[in-house]
């Protein structure tokens, strides 16, 4: 009972990451450690704040010329981009015109505005020499192999999972794998955790996310070291990270995948650690980040170290039963 | 002689037959490959049987600690301040010579003195050290979340879990010398014999 309560509360803490007045909480945490948000300034800050100056927080302000008054009004949570969390995020050098269209500088907003086709990764990404190395064409590829592509028609697109406005690369450049981690799971969570966002792609009824996966021997540990999509992607070396998100069916679920010399977490969750960090040895790769996967982090020296006492024992008592049974056959011809 | 009582003949069975399960199902876990996906046992019911054997392993050990602070058994554990480093020698050159030359057994068994000074000692070693850390890092990979994260910058699970092979290891070397150290008998068959039946039977006998 004690441990059902702990993991619930870990996928709450995991959860409560991807709601959006605690995501704000959880960036502020991650704010102090990225490394260029204080002294990154953007050459259109000024150009930008015209739409922060309504969508950078809950409230704002305007003149209804009609009614002749100033009129202050709660902004939708959805349309909120807090400043920091933009400017720390991938794409923190954009204009919000250069993806938006420049009618929006328009107070009122035209309602025709919305409807607007909205760019994916791959309009800006894909055929770019400068991008070339993170493969994002494969990237496209194997999301169209993935079962999330299957509801692109309800409305399924890269920003399910990655918000054009928040979105940082994590894996890659992790200094803490726990809080990336975290960061990464709450990306899934955002829906599989809240069916109002689940239910606008899906008709299913409502996961339980902990009860799915109560086979799952220390779930709440599991759920804080690897990352969802460890288990619910399919691996492919081309690309920085799998974007084949397999069916349920497809999901790991031997415990030897991850837990053996061979572990597809050194393909996936530790790829880009160094190979130095990576091999297998004394105090091999995985130790400096602090986390730890029986059957995976195995000390190549102690093996051989134990081998040899092993050996070396065997050998003894091999010695010990040969003198024995010489002794033994000596002792009988003297009788 | 009657040397052996129930209760520890009990312990010392259910001691090795959860060993033997632990040693299996832990070379398992800890080799276990992709490729063949059961090395020996497969990796989730090598962890089932290795905790199950594990929490059993445990009670029979608070059994053994409790009957030897209740029990004369107890005293058999104790080492003596004098002479015992010379004592070791003794016993340990008679394995290694006197014995193939006929000597005769520089500590004999008597029901004062159940084990000679070189089986007193790694008992001691075994059963009051190696065992307890065994137990205590078990209990540690067992429930993950009590485990300290870091020390000194290294993980706390990595150490624990060091720590229990090392001494799984020095125990499962320890159980092949007392299994062979046990042929050492009058027959080699008579001490085996003696933690069945609770008898043991001496060279004089």
């Amino acid at each position: 009972m004690k441990f059902h309560k702990f993991r619930i509360c870990i996928l709450l803490i995991l959860i409560n990451n991807i709601n959006s007045s605690a995501a704000i909480t959880f960036f502020k945490a991650e704010k102090d450690k990225l490394q260029d948000t204080a002294s990154f300034v953007s050459p259109f800050e000024a150009a930008n704040e015209r739409c922060f100056k309504c969508h950078g927080q809950e409230k704002y302000e305007y003149t209804n010329e009609t009614l002749g008054r100033q009129i202050k009004d709660i902004m939708c949570s959805e349309r909120i981009i807090h400043r920091k969390v933009f400017y720390s995020s991938n794409h923190k050098s954009f204009s919000c015109t250069d993806c938006h269209s420049e009618e929006y500088i328009k107070f009122p907003h035209s309602g025709t505005l919305r409807m607007e086709q909205k760019y994916n990764c791959i309009d800006c990404h894909g055929g770019d020499a400068k991008f070339a190395q993170y493969h994002f064409e494969e990237i496209d590829s194997e999301y169209q192999k993935s079962t999330h592509f299957k509801m692109e028609n309800d409305g399924f697109s890269c920003w399910k999972c990655h918000n054009p406005h928040t979105y940082k690369i994590s894996v890659r450049n992790a200094t803490n794998l726990k809080e990336t981690i975290a960061y990464d799971n709450a990306i899934c969570l955002n829906c599989h955790s809240d069916f109002s966002r689940f239910q606008l792609l899906s008709d299913r009824a409502e996961i339980d996310i902990i009860k799915e996966h109560e086979w799952l021997p220390n779930q709440a540990i599991h759920f804080a070291n690897v990352r969802c999509i460890e288990c619910h992607t399919k691996i492919n070396n081309n690309i920085p990270v799998s974007h084949q998100i397999r069916p349920k069916a497809e999901a790991v679920r031997l415990c030897n995948e991850c837990h053996s010399k061979n572990s597809i977490l050194m393909a996936s969750l530790y790829k880009f650690e160094s190979k130095e960090q990576r091999r297998d040895g004394f105090l091999n790769g995985i130790i400096l980040n602090s986390s730890y996967v029986i059957g995976a982090n195995r000390n190549e020296y102690l093996n051989l170290v134990s081998l040899i006492i092993f050996a070396g024992v065997l050998i003894v008592i091999a010695v010990h039963i040969t003198f024995r049974i010489k002794n033994k056959s000596k002792n009988n011809k003297e009788k | 002689m009657y040397l052996y009582p129930k209760w520890i003949r009990t312990w010392h069975v259910i001691n090795a037959l959860m060993f033997l399960i632990l040693i299996v199902t832990g070379i398992s876990m800890q080799y276990t490959g992709k490729e063949n996906a059961a090395y020996v046992v497969g990796f989730s019911k090598a962890v089932k049987w290795h905790n199950f054997a594990a929490v059993v392993l445990v009670f029979n050990y608070i059994i053994f600690v409790t009957g030897n602070l209740l029990t004369k058994n107890g005293s058999y554990y104790r080492i003596p301040r004098k002479n015992f480093k010379s004592d070791l020698i003794t016993q340990f050159k008679f394995y290694a010579s006197g014995m193939f030359k006929g000597e005769k057994h520089p500590f004999p068994v008597t029901e004062e003195r159940k084990f000679n000074p070189l089986q007193k000692l790694t008992y001691v070693l075994a059963l009051y050290l190696a065992l307890p850390l065994l137990i205590i890092s078990g209990i540690g990979l067992l429930l993950p979340e009590i485990t300290i994260t870091t020390f000194f910058g290294i993980s706390g699970l990595i150490l624990t879990d060091i720590l229990h092979i090392t001494m799984g290891f020095f125990l499962s070397v320890f159980m092949v010398i007392h299994v062979y150290t046990c042929t050492l008998g009058h027959k080699p068959t008579s001490l085996f014999r003696g933690i069945i039946t609770g008898y043991h039977v001496s060279e004089d006998e």
